[in-house]
């Protein structure tokens, strides 16, 4: 599967299998259900240690919510997690609290996700504290200046608050508090959405660092595909709350099997105004996750479209070496295939 | 420093020795001292807190400012014109207005404060429940809209029907009419605060739901329920003012400026300074401390005050 990733374990870090979560449409003076938004429905993929995934699509896609209901901030509806063989997605709260030692998160917003009237001492501390790491003062203040030390903050910034930060900088803090637990594996949610270029790449430079120091995994949610390029070792490609196309990296890249894929990555811009490429664009809108089209999911904007897209759900399946797609072209390579008239 | 801002002005840095001496009409900028900055900054929490301060101290002081026994009966002196031995007058029972309203004053000030206090805590412990637990907001709230449907001051004139006349009682009364609006308050933030990444970060590394209620979500609603505390704060004073003057507040033996004011409503058109003076201290100190909340609501939260 993934080169860089040791295989020593006999199962996967993370297992995700067929999740979902269908958020309930309320109505009326009785909140009467009047329908769902399928936001994820039915995501399976599994990460390995030391190894990053990137989750990418549209906003909108059910891409976070995969995210938050692996972290158990949004109960699934269906599915299974499995954290390092355990089943983690239907065990008590109560009982979930060392499995949160082991997962954490990161979010895109560095302003929102620091508590403004904690200090960064504090902020980082949180969970070390909570999880019992630390048997004193002193031993706690130790571990919270080396994690200060491998996100590269100066130790005095301890006493300061988030306010007094820069974004990248704040970000850093969050990645502090995201390693403090000695966690296996880190959710990161657009974790570089928010932030400069510049600030960007150091950020990204940073996950990769400490990823290859303390053997890391990473969950990498994004819409960004040059800094998914950048950094992962697979990718998962979203639509609608669906897996479309799950490679590695360098496969997805240089040949994209889902029509989605292709105009996602069409889409990027390379910075060489000379380049010629066939650039392919999606008409129309994201359909509603409330209603989500039959068949295909991609179907009405599909520049490829035929009659079964429109009633037969294609599953996804491996098209060539470690590469799954969910498209029913894959089965007819021989078609020759035109695309639809704009 | 220098000479980058003479390069910024359209000068090279070989100029810099020949450059003129800075022009005298740029004058140095106003240095202002820390206090002076508040004052500039925030001029109505200054104005409302010295106001408050003063109404304080009167309070606390009232024995020492030339004041008699505010209860001493003197029918001989009654219904005096204010001199300069009865600065504010006399009532009809001889009583001395000067004294009674200093300590009146207390009053006012014991009412209001407590009030504000009762119905913040009270309010915040409700709205930050609410705000957690989803079958108690359903029911917690709709008594507290059947609570708000109730005019403030009829329902603490009910309160004060079942019981009988004393400042605690009072207080009691008027809080419970405040405690709806502190809760809804408190659970709309504690709602918006729980979907911070950051509530949620803390949820994720493990820290337990009472210590993410305490640590990040109440330190995080003082703000807006201060704001809210310094007017509940004036509007009880005006109620406890309102409740004496209709007789259903604090005993009549107790000067406070309802009783004041009840008590003087009747010579009103012939001796008019019986009714006046606590009437002025009541608008100043109402006026003083709702200064002072739109001023911390200002200096608090810029978005709230939009909002109110």
């Amino acid at each position: 599967m993934n080169p860089k990733a040791p295989m020593n374990a006999s199962r996967p870090l993370l297992e995700v299998n067929g999740l979902k979560k269908h958020f309930p449409l309320k109505s009326g003076l009785f909140g009467g259900k009047k329908g769902y938004v399928y936001a994820v429905d039915g995501v399976t993929f599994a990460i390995d240690k030391g190894e990053t995934l990137s989750l990418v699509g549209e906003s909108g896609c059910g891409k976070s919510t995969v995210g938050k209901a692996i972290l158990r901030l949004i109960e699934p509806t269906a599915g299974e997690v499995f954290l390092a063989g355990e089943r983690i997605d239907n065990i008590p709260i109560s009982q979930l609290r060392p499995m949160r030692r082991r997962i954490q998160v990161v979010f895109q917003d560095p302003f929102s996700s620091l508590n403004p009237r904690q200090r960064v001492r504090d902020i980082i501390a949180e969970p070390i504290v909570n999880f019992g790491l630390a048997a004193n003062g002193s031993e706690l203040d130790d571990r919270v200046a080396e994690l200060m030390d491998k996100v590269q903050l100066p130790r005095d910034a301890m006493k300061r608050f988030p306010h007094e930060f820069s974004g990248g900088q704040r970000q850093r803090v969050g990645i502090a508090r995201a390693l403090a637990p000695g966690s296996d594996i880190i959710i990161c949610d657009e974790a570089v959405s928010a932030l400069d270029v510049s600030v960007k790449a150091q950020i990204v430079n940073l996950l990769s660092d400490l990823q290859d120091e303390l053997g890391l995994s990473l969950l990498f949610i994004s819409h960004d595909l040059a800094i998914v390029e950048h950094l992962t070792h697979r990718v998962a490609v979203m639509y609608l709350g669906k897996i479309v196309e799950l490679a590695d990296r360098r496969t997805l890249f240089a040949t994209p099997h889902h029509p989605y894929t292709k105009a996602l990555l069409s889409a990027v811009p390379v910075p060489d105004p000379t380049a010629k490429r066939q650039r392919i664009i999606l008409h129309g809108d994201v359909p509603s996750p409330i209603n989500p089209p039959s068949g295909c999911r991609f179907h009405t904007r599909c520049p490829f479209v035929f009659d079964r897209c429109r009633s037969e759900e294609p599953q996804l399946r491996r098209v060539a070496g470690g590469q799954m797609s969910a498209c029913h072209l894959d089965e007819v390579p021989d078609v020759a295939v035109i695309p639809k008239a704009a | 420093m220098t000479s980058s801002t003479l390069m910024a002005s359209g000068l090279s840095v070989g100029d810099v020795a020949a450059a003129p001496a800075l022009p005298d009409v740029l004058a140095p900028r106003k240095q202002r001292s820390r206090i002076g900055m508040f004052m500039y900054r925030h001029p109505t929490i200054f104005v409302g807190g010295l106001l408050v301060a003063l109404i304080v101290a009167i309070a606390l002081l009232a024995p020492l400012l030339f004041t008699t026994d505010p209860t001493a009966l003197a029918p001989a002196r009654r219904t005096r014109a204010p001199s300069a031995q009865y600065w504010f007058g006399t009532d009809m029972l001889g009583r001395d207005v000067y004294s009674r309203v200093l300590y009146g004053s207390r009053i006012s000030l014991i009412v209001g404060f407590s009030v504000a206090l009762l119905a913040s805590v009270v309010g915040l412990t409700i709205g930050l429940l609410a705000g957690f637990i989803r079958i108690l907001d359903t029911v917690v709230m709709r008594v507290m809209d059947g609570l708000q449907s109730i005019p403030g001051i009829l329902l603490a004139i009910a309160l004060m029907a079942l019981t009988r006349a004393s400042v605690e009682n009072v207080i009691v009364a008027i809080a419970v009419t405040q405690v709806p609006p502190v809760s809804r308050l408190v659970r709309s933030v504690v709602l918006s605060l729980r979907e911070q990444p950051y509530v949620e970060a803390a949820v994720a590394a493990g820290t337990r739901t009472p210590i993410i209620i305490l640590k990040h979500i109440l330190p995080n609603t003082l703000a807006p329920v201060t704001v809210q505390a310094t007017f509940i704060c004036a509007s009880a004073m005006i109620t406890e003012a309102t409740l004496s003057f209709i007789g259903a507040g604090t005993p009549p033996i107790i000067p406070s400026w309802g009783n004041i004011m009840a008590e003087g409503r009747a010579l009103w058109q012939v001796k008019p300074y019986i009714v006046f003076f606590p009437a002025i201290f009541l608008s100043i100190t109402v006026l003083a401390v709702n200064l002072l909340g739109d001023g911390l609501r200002d200096a608090l939260d810029p978005r709230l005050a939009k909002r109110i």
